[in-house]
């Protein structure tokens, strides 16, 4: 299976991305630069976390419009896998392929630890290796990860089980509802803050956020396995 | 030559975190009777005259760009102005 790694100017967890899917994953992995003409080679889409533009105007505000989001989109419409944390996740909300924004954090500091988060929904191709309600460990590194959207679309999320983290104990950022991470109606498109990419490994201080990756991959072999 | 004037500040629905620091240090500092501070962004837009619908691109670039619909409201000043 063969991931695309996008890189903007300013993303800086590109090598993050590419290390778990490459080293620990054993899959195959691309770095591909945000004026991308096209995605067509790759099974799935990688949107690494950073200060993509430096954030000017607002977190994803710019990187929306760059050629390669095009290409996204279109992944997206496909049914491509297209995950994006924390940079990535503000993007993905930016470009409309996820509902809601992002707010300063609460506290409006930058905020860099482990947490713990919930697996609210585990029928989705990120999460089917965890168990429902299942309590993982993997850091958050943001400024802006205090999830906002309007009543009617936090219906929506929910009567849909678009919810698919939570911050269990205690939320870092202030997030509607504890909301960590969402996933659009199809299925297709993740976006969460916390980082699966830098938990990946014990020895880097734990490897819950391995499940995710492998759980991409299998679904994948799993749905091309007709074509095998 | 326009000068557009845009400002942009998060909805009144929206928690304001920035907002809400700022209010409590006036606070602290001893001014009384704040009821609130909302934060937002000002930004100055020169265009030419090859624009013909000002008010229409200015909405636009608004709402495509400058704010977040989703959490930000907008309102902009167009002020008609010499060539230098």
């Amino acid at each position: 299976m063969k991931f695309a790694v996008i890189v903007f100017p300013g993303s800086n967890c590109d090598l993050d991305m590419y290390h778990a899917v490459k080293d620990e994953l054993g899959e195959e992995a691309e770095y591909v630069w945000h004026d991308a003409e096209s995605l067509e080679d790759y099974d799935a889409v990688l949107l690494p976390g950073g200060f993509s533009y430096g954030d000017y105007l607002r977190s994803g505000a710019i990187a929306q419009f760059s050629n390669v989001m095009k290409e996204v989109v279109k992944a997206a419409e496909a049914g491509k896998p297209v995950l994006g944390v924390c940079n990535g996740f503000q993007i993905l909300l930016e470009a409309g392929l996820l509902p809601g924004a992002m707010r300063r954090n609460d506290s409006l500091k930058f905020i860099c630890k482990q947490v713990e988060l919930k697996v609210e929904n585990n029928e989705t191709m990120f999460t089917a290796g965890y168990e429902k309600g299942e309590v993982i460990t993997i850091p958050v590194a943001h400024g802006e990860g205090n999830y906002y959207c309007d009543e009617a679309t936090l219906a929506a999320l929910k009567a849909n089980n678009q919810i698919v983290f939570t911050y269990e104990g205690e939320n870092p950022n202030g997030s509607l509802e504890d909301i960590a991470g969402i996933i659009n109606e199809r299925g297709n498109v993740l976006g969460m803050m916390p980082h699966p990419e830098r938990a990946v490994d014990e020895l880097l201080g734990g490897a819950d956020g391995l499940k995710l990756f492998k759980s991409i991959v299998k679904q994948w072999r799993e749905a091309n396995a007709v074509n095998a | 030559m326009y000068k557009v004037k845009v400002y942009v500040t998060l909805r009144e629905s929206v928690l304001d975190p920035q907002g809400t620091a700022v209010k409590n240090s006036l606070a602290t500092h001893g001014y009384e009777g704040i009821q609130d501070v909302r934060i937002g962004k000002y930004m100055e837009l020169t265009l030419d005259e090859t624009v013909k619908d000002v008010d229409a691109a200015v909405k636009e670039m608004c709402e495509r760009l400058l704010a977040n619909p989703v959490i930000e409201d907008y309102r902009y000043e167009v002020e008609e102005v010499v060539a230098q």
